[in-house]
């Protein structure tokens, strides 16, 4: 077991250092790459903070929908394959619902700001 | 680059006596673009270049070469488009490399800016509609004087995004719905070839507070069908959060098409809609291509990487065009 603090309040205190101390100081192109900087670091707070519960989720929606045992990869390439294939679409129960659910929780991750996701999670 | 410059330019801007200001603005190793100022008695002209050095001859696959470029942009300007003039196309005596000299317009192309900026408020009204005219304007070019370009359809487009994305080699299901929807869609070769932009959508675009002053970057031009570049002009992708505002995030589908149609060619709103589908899965696996080249390639940048992880944006447009969920 490592020690704390963990990753994301490592990378949250960095994040917010940068942020709040150093972008004032920075102008021009460098300002720019400093603010997606930032970005980065945000997003891998929050899939740090995400992930775990997601991918779970997914495996089981996975698992149910392909009636198969498999990692995350492995079952994303089937389903990958069977819609490609014509084997699974739109009308295959839970299939829409699953590339919902799998879709927002990539969203909340990477772009939770992101206009169309803000409109989906009001739904 | 002043020096080099100030004599190209010398060789056919007459009473020109050097160039000052050159700045480099953007581009990868392939690609420059340089905006400098020629000095002239009679004030100084604002001027862009655009050119691939020398040993970097080789576009990309897609790319209609340089000379295409200068040659379509001086047609658009000829027929009344607004675009930047061509003043000069680069010869090897300029050892410039090749390429092309325009001048340069005024204005922004910065999204956010142009949706939000109170400089932009009275033009923000009119864009979609302006924007519809003047691609009626593109789409009417004389194609007899067309330099050589690719011919597309949308079956090569699917194909090639098809392509693209396998190579990857990162199994996404919504694009893999997207592509079955597309090629059960495919409305076919449309009832007229015309030129077609290719990338006409903000970034692209130069707007003053008068309205749209130019139309830039024709790289990606291409014979195909016209509903194209409307179809790509309305994907959510360049709304910036304007969601409701289909066309760039500031007017409607309707203004777009009435514009169009004023200018006297036809629209074809399925055909549109079609195109918007492909054109959220188009930037889609071109943010994919950004994650390999940021992986693979010598721009190891952060914003190459963050690139990559816009793909699921499209991938949350895809299934509202495909998949929408009521509420």
């Amino acid at each position: 077991m490592q020690d704390e603090p963990t990753p994301i309040e490592l990378i949250k205190a960095v994040a917010d250092f940068l942020r709040n101390e150093i972008t004032p100081e920075i102008k021009g192109h460098h300002a720019f790459k400093l603010r997606v900087g930032i970005n980065a670091l945000d997003l891998v707070t929050r899939q740090l903070a995400l992930q775990q519960d997601s991918d779970a989720a997914e495996l089981a929606r996975l698992k149910t929908l392909l009636g198969a045992d498999g990692s995350l990869a492995e079952l994303n390439r089937a389903l990958a394959e069977k819609i490609a294939g014509g084997e699974a679409d739109l009308q295959t129960p839970g299939l829409a619902e699953h590339l919902w659910q799998t879709t927002l929780a990539k969203l909340a991750v990477d772009q939770p700001n992101y206009g169309s996701y803000k409109r989906e999670v009001g739904k | 680059m002043e020096a080099r410059l100030g004599r190209c330019v010398a060789a056919w801007c007459a009473g020109a006596t050097g160039v000052v200001d050159a700045v480099r603005l953007s581009g990868g190793a392939s690609q420059e673009t340089w905006s400098f100022d020629i000095v002239h008695p009679d004030g100084n002209i604002g001027a862009i270049l655009r050119r691939a050095p020398q040993g970097y001859g080789a576009a990309p696959a897609r790319a209609a070469g340089l000379n295409a470029e200068a040659t379509l942009m001086q047609l658009a300007y000829d027929a009344g488009v607004p675009s930047p003039r061509v003043l000069h196309v680069l010869q090897p005596a300029d050892e410039l490399g090749t390429g092309f000299v325009m001048a340069r317009v005024e204005g922004e192309t910065i999204p956010r800016k142009i949706l939000r900026d109170a400089e932009f408020a009275a033009a923000r009204p009119k864009l979609a509609r302006q924007l519809g005219g003047v691609l009626a304007g593109i789409h009417g070019l004389d194609m007899t004087k067309l330099p050589e370009l690719r011919g597309m359809t949308a079956a090569k487009e699917i194909a090639e995004l098809e392509r693209d994305y396998r190579s990857f080699e990162w199994p996404r299901p919504v694009f893999e719905l997207a592509l079955r929807w597309l090629r059960e869609h495919d409305p076919g070769p449309p009832p007229e070839t015309t030129l077609v932009h290719g990338d006409f959508r903000h970034g692209n675009l130069i707007i003053g507070p008068d309205g749209l002053r130019a139309v830039l970057d024709w790289e990606l031009a291409h014979l195909g069908d016209p509903m194209e570049d409307l179809g790509w002009v309305c994907t959510n992708s360049w709304r910036f959060g304007e969601i409701d505002k289909p066309v760039g995030g500031f007017g409607s589908r309707e203004e777009l098409f009435a514009g169009y149609a004023a200018a006297g060619r036809r629209v074809d709103p399925d055909r549109v809609k079609f195109w918007e589908v492909m054109g959220s899965l188009r930037w889609g696996v071109m943010c994919g291509g950004m994650m390999q080249r940021f992986r693979s390639g010598p721009d190891h940048s952060m914003e190459r990487a963050m690139i990559g992880r816009r793909s699921s944006e499209t991938e949350i447009d895809l299934l509202r065009l495909l998949a929408p969920r009521s509420g």
